[in-house]
This record gives C-alpha cells, sequence and structure tokens, in this order.
C-alpha cells in the first residue's frame, strides 16, 4: 500500500483535492441559499480585491469630475438655454399632473388603497465585476456599514438593476437581472399579464410563464409587479423586443432591460420602501369638473332588485379593472362609511367620469 | 543540433529541464493582480471578459515550477479565489484549475515549454481544457443550463494563447533559478 501511494503520489493528490472540491461543492448545493453564511475565504478575497477597485475607481471619478466641472465647459451656455426651456415646459406639464395626481390620492384614499413608496435611496457605484462568465453580477461601494442587506432592491432612474446578493463590511455583491439563477416578478404594462423576468446563459433577458394563448406584442412596456417582495410595484424592468411560440405551452419572450446592464456607474439601493394610504386633503383645491358633477343633475342610484344585474348602455366603456388594480366603482364603506361633503360616490356618476386619466372638458369656474 | 532548435516543442529528459522559483511577493501578488484585473477590467472594457488572466498566470507557474504538486495546489488555490468572487458555490473554478495546474505542470516535466510556439500551443490545449471542464462541472453538479459553442470557445482559446506569450516574457522576469 505504502509502495502504491509513494508510486502514485501525485495522482493521488490530485485526486485527494478534486474530491474535497466536489464534495465541498455537493454540500454547498445541498444548503439552501437562505441558510448559507458568507464563507471565510469569500470575505478574504472580497477584502483583499475590492479597495484596489475602489481606489481606481474613486481617482478615476475624480479626475473625470475636475475635467468635466472645471475644463471641458464647451456648450454649457446652449445647454443652460436649453435646460430653461425644459424647466418651462415641464412647470407646465407638471400644473396638469398634480391635478390628475391629487384626484387619484383622493379616490385611492376613498378606497383604503394602500400602496408602496420607495421611502429611501441610498446612491452606490459600481466598482468591479464579479470576474465570471457563467453570472452576471457587480460590485458596488457601499456594504453593512451603510445599512445595506441582503435582498434590497438596485435601480438606476432608468429601471430595474438587481438585488443585493451578499454584503460585505465596505461593498456588496449585486445579482443583476440578467444572470440565469436571477427572477423578477413582472407584467406587461398593456395587456397587465404577470411573468416572470430571467436571465439567459447568453447573458439575455427573457419573460417567462405567459400562456401560449395570449397576445403579447413587441414594444410592449415590462413592470415590476411587486409580487417578488424585492422590488417595488410599477417600476420600469424593460421592454419586449421579440415574441415567439414556446416548445411548451407558453410564449419565448424576450426583453430588453431598461437599464443599461452592460454600462452601469452608480445605482441606487432602495434601503426603506413603506406601504402607505394617502390622506384626503379636504383643503385641496378642487377640480372644476369635480364641482360640476356635483351640481349636473346626476343619475339616480339603481333600486336594490336591479344591483345584480348587467350595467347600462355605456357603462360599458369602463375597462374591467384588473387584478391587481383596484376598481374605480367601490363600496363607499372603503373609507368607513363616510365621504366628505365635496365628494359624490362614483357609481353615481356617469361611467366615463370614473376613469382616473379622463381629462376634464374646459369649464368656467364656479361663481 | 540547430534542427532541434526550430521545433516549438521538444522532448527532453527531467535532468534537462530547468526548475524555477519565485518569491513569497510574487508568489501571492501576482495571481491577486491577475484575479483584480479579471474582476475589474471587463467593468470597463468589454472586450476584455474574453481573457481568463488567473488561467494564464497558472500555467505560467506551473509550468515554471514543473511540479506536478505545486502545480495542482496553485491552480487549485487560485480557482478557489476567483470562485469567492462570484455568487457561485465554491470548486467551480476550483476544480477546473486544478486539472490545468496539474496537466499543465505534468507537461512542463516532459517537454520544453520556454519558446514562443511552445507557450502559445500551450495556453492553446489547456484554455479548452480549462472550459470543458468547467462546462461539465458547471452543468453536471450545479445544474446549470450552459451553452457550449465551438467557435467562441476556439475564438477565446486564440485570444488567450496571443496574450499569454507577451505576459509570459513578462513573468518571466521573476523566475529565480533553484
Amino acid at each position: 500500500m505504502d509502495n502504491f501511494l509513494s508510486r502514485y503520489r501525485n495522482v493521488s493528490i490530485l485526486v485527494a483535492i478534486l474530491f474535497a472540491q466536489v464534495l465541498g461543492l455537493a454540500v454547498q448545493v445541498r444548503r439552501s441559499s437562505d441558510s448559507e453564511s458568507t464563507r471565510l475565504i469569500r470575505v478574504w478575497a472580497v477584502g483583499a480585491v475590492t479597495p484596489f477597485e475602489k481606489t481606481i475607481v474613486w481617482a478615476q471619478s475624480s479626475s473625470s469630475n475636475l475635467w468635466r466641472n472645471y475644463f471641458y465647459l464647451r456648450g454649457v451656455r446652449q445647454e443652460n438655454r436649453d435646460l430653461k426651456y425644459e424647466i418651462q415646459r415641464l412647470r407646465l406639464e407638471q400644473v396638469r399632473l398634480s391635478q390628475d395626481a391629487a384626484q387619484a390620492r383622493r379616490l385611492q384614499a376613498m378606497l383604503g388603497f394602500k400602496e408602496q413608496f420607495i421611502s429611501k435611496t441610498l446612491a452606490a457605484q459600481v466598482i468591479g465585476f464579479d470576474g465570471s462568465e457563467l453570472s452576471r453580477a457587480v460590485y458596488i461601494d457601499k456594504g453593512s456599514n451603510d445599512g445595506l442587506k441582503r435582498d434590497m432592491a438596485v435601480i438606476t432612474a432608468d429601471g430595474v438593476v438587481g438585488k443585493v446578493l451578499r454584503v460585505y463590511s465596505s461593498t456588496s455583491l449585486v445579482l443583476l437581472i440578467d444572470d440565469q439563477t436571477s427572477g423578477v416578478g413582472v407584467f406587461l404594462e398593456g395587456s397587465r399579464l404577470q411573468g416572470v423576468l430571467r436571465g439567459t446563459p447568453a447573458g439575455g433577458v427573457v419573460l417567462e410563464k405567459i400562456l401560449g394563448d395570449e397576445v403579447v406584442q413587441p414594444g410592449e412596456k415590462v413592470l415590476t409587479s411587486g409580487g417578488d417582495r424585492i422590488f417595488p410595484k410599477g417600476l420600469s424592468a424593460g421592454t419586449v423586443t421579440a415574441v415567439s411560440r414556446g416548445s411548451d405551452s407558453f410564449l419565448n419572450i424576450r426583453v430588453r432591460p431598461a437599464a443599461n446592464l452592460g454600462k452601469l456607474e452608480e445605482v441606487l439601493v432602495i434601503t426603506q420602501e413603506e406601504d402607505k394610504t394617502p390622506v384626503l386633503d379636504l383643503d385641496a383645491p378642487v377640480r372644476a369638473v369635480d364641482i360640476l358633477a356635483q351640481r349636473l343633475p346626476s343619475v339616480p342610484d339603481k333600486p336594490p332588485a336591479e344591483a345584480g344585474q348587467p350595467t347600462a348602455p355605456g357603462a360599458g366603456d369602463v375597462p374591467a379593472p384588473a387584478a391587481d388594480k383596484p376598481s374605480l366603482v367601490q363600496k363607499p364603506d372603503a373609507t368607513g362609511g363616510q365621504l366628505p361633503s365635496t365628494q359624490k360616490p362614483l357609481s353615481s356618476r356617469p361611467a366615463t367620469q370614473a376613469k382616473p386619466k379622463a381629462q376634464p372638458a374646459p369649464v368656467a369656474p364656479p361663481q | 543540433m540547430p534542427h532541434l532548435n526550430s521545433v516549438p516543442i521538444t522532448y527532453t529528459s527531467g535532468d534537462q529541464v530547468e526548475v524555477y522559483r519565485f518569491s513569497l511577493p510574487v508568489t501571492v501578488l501576482v495571481p491577486l493582480a491577475a484575479i483584480f484585473l479579471q474582476a475589474f477590467l471587463p467593468l470597463r472594457l468589454r472586450f476584455f471578459g474574453i481573457f481568463e488572466l488567473p488561467l494564464l498566470v497558472t500555467l505560467f507557474f506551473a509550468v515554471a515550477r514543473r511540479s506536478q504538486v505545486a502545480g495542482l495546489l496553485t491552480g487549485a488555490v487560485i480557482g478557489l479565489v476567483q470562485d469567492s468572487l462570484t455568487h457561485q458555490p465554491l470548486g467551480v473554478y476550483g476544480i477546473a484549475k486544478t486539472v490545468v495546474g496539474y496537466g499543465a505542470s505534468s507537461l512542463g516535466v516532459r517537454l520544453d515549454v520556454e519558446n514562443v510556439g511552445a507557450r502559445f500551443l500551450l495556453t492553446l490545449f489547456f484554455y479548452v481544457v480549462h472550459e470543458i471542464v468547467y462546462f461539465l462541472v458547471a452543468r453536471g453538479l450545479l445544474g446549470l443550463s450552459l451553452a457550449w459553442s465551438w467557435p467562441r470557445e476556439l475564438g477565446s482559446a486564440f485570444a488567450n494563447a496571443i496574450l499569454a506569450v507577451p505576459l509570459f516574457f513578462l513573468l518571466d522576469r521573476f523566475k529565480q533559478k533553484t
């Protein structure tokens, strides 16, 4: 036996080391990801590599800021003029949107509708890549010292980027949405169909779990559904680029991510979300159309016997409320049975007025 | 025998080949620098993702030391550190680089792989071996769906082999004769 081992010493060591690694892999695969603790070798490796990355990224961004902010100012005057014009245009749009938003808040308050708000974000800089061809993950320069935790959503102004997978003291590993192990709960903006966004081995993104008999058009926006409890609802995830029939009963839908995952520099980590119900502001200015609707003779309430019957012609203009969208025609007791005096139950209004996006006809303010 | 000098890979006996060693800072810092560059550069230069610097460093140390045990241990350590930066289980790169380190050092014991042609072919061959082992481990043990593409792998192998030639000459400066 000793003779055999000494003769095949090198091969024996090779087999032993390979066996140990295969065994280690099997143990890691068997454990669920939730129970996985960060191993010391990972902490050491990240601690050895990321300080250099942080230093280089800091030096690079400092020098480029110096150049852009103090030396390269060509075209700034023209850009300033353009931005002033843009501000004026946006102010006008803001007036219109604030009226719509106020009305939406009133409706949501009446329905007891709870909405998720992003209340706190933390800006972070991407400092490195995980160096593997198999996975898509990046390192950011913020970690547990900055309040980051596992499974926090990471976004940019364009859309979702990924989620925090591992947190170290001053850095974190972010799993991108185009990694094949990632999954994001999403829905299609137009058709409201729900699915799961996944990465592919080639680095693309596909939308799964949409049945083959559904109609999905290229160009349709994909938004987060909030169903994964990581990304808040309504964030832009991407755009459908191609749709084809799959071999199974589902569609093959390719999606172009909203955020440019190949050129990430700065990201936002959502560190706090809150569910809140919009507060009904009775002192808020009331729209002319609402006052007019109060003064106009309203449609009388239906007798109780007809309540279960189909709605009258014309009411069919209102689209059927989606499962994840509260119906605009609600019982008034959603707010405790009382509606403010300035409001009217929506069920008594003509159906076309119940649309939240309906634009009011020009009406002179009441005297 | 001048005609033998033109042959890229020549057979030599164990006594003819030179065995080199490296100082401790070089042994630690060169693989770390390779892993750092592998993690940092593809973020700024997308095309750099085609290179596999930790593999090239593994090959260089394995061939220069001409010891199978040293070669496989170098490969295992570099591979495991590389795994540590990813979100995959530890061992995928570790297994692939252990095999490559052992194979390259075994070849280094028997063949003279100091010239340009030999280094080019050595890198070309072991890059493909590395990718095959990596593919088998990721697919067989982790159950990940990977697509194998010969044109892509051969293209990457050529790119790495071309980079290996100047890189190995650069690293030759750190060699110390035993």
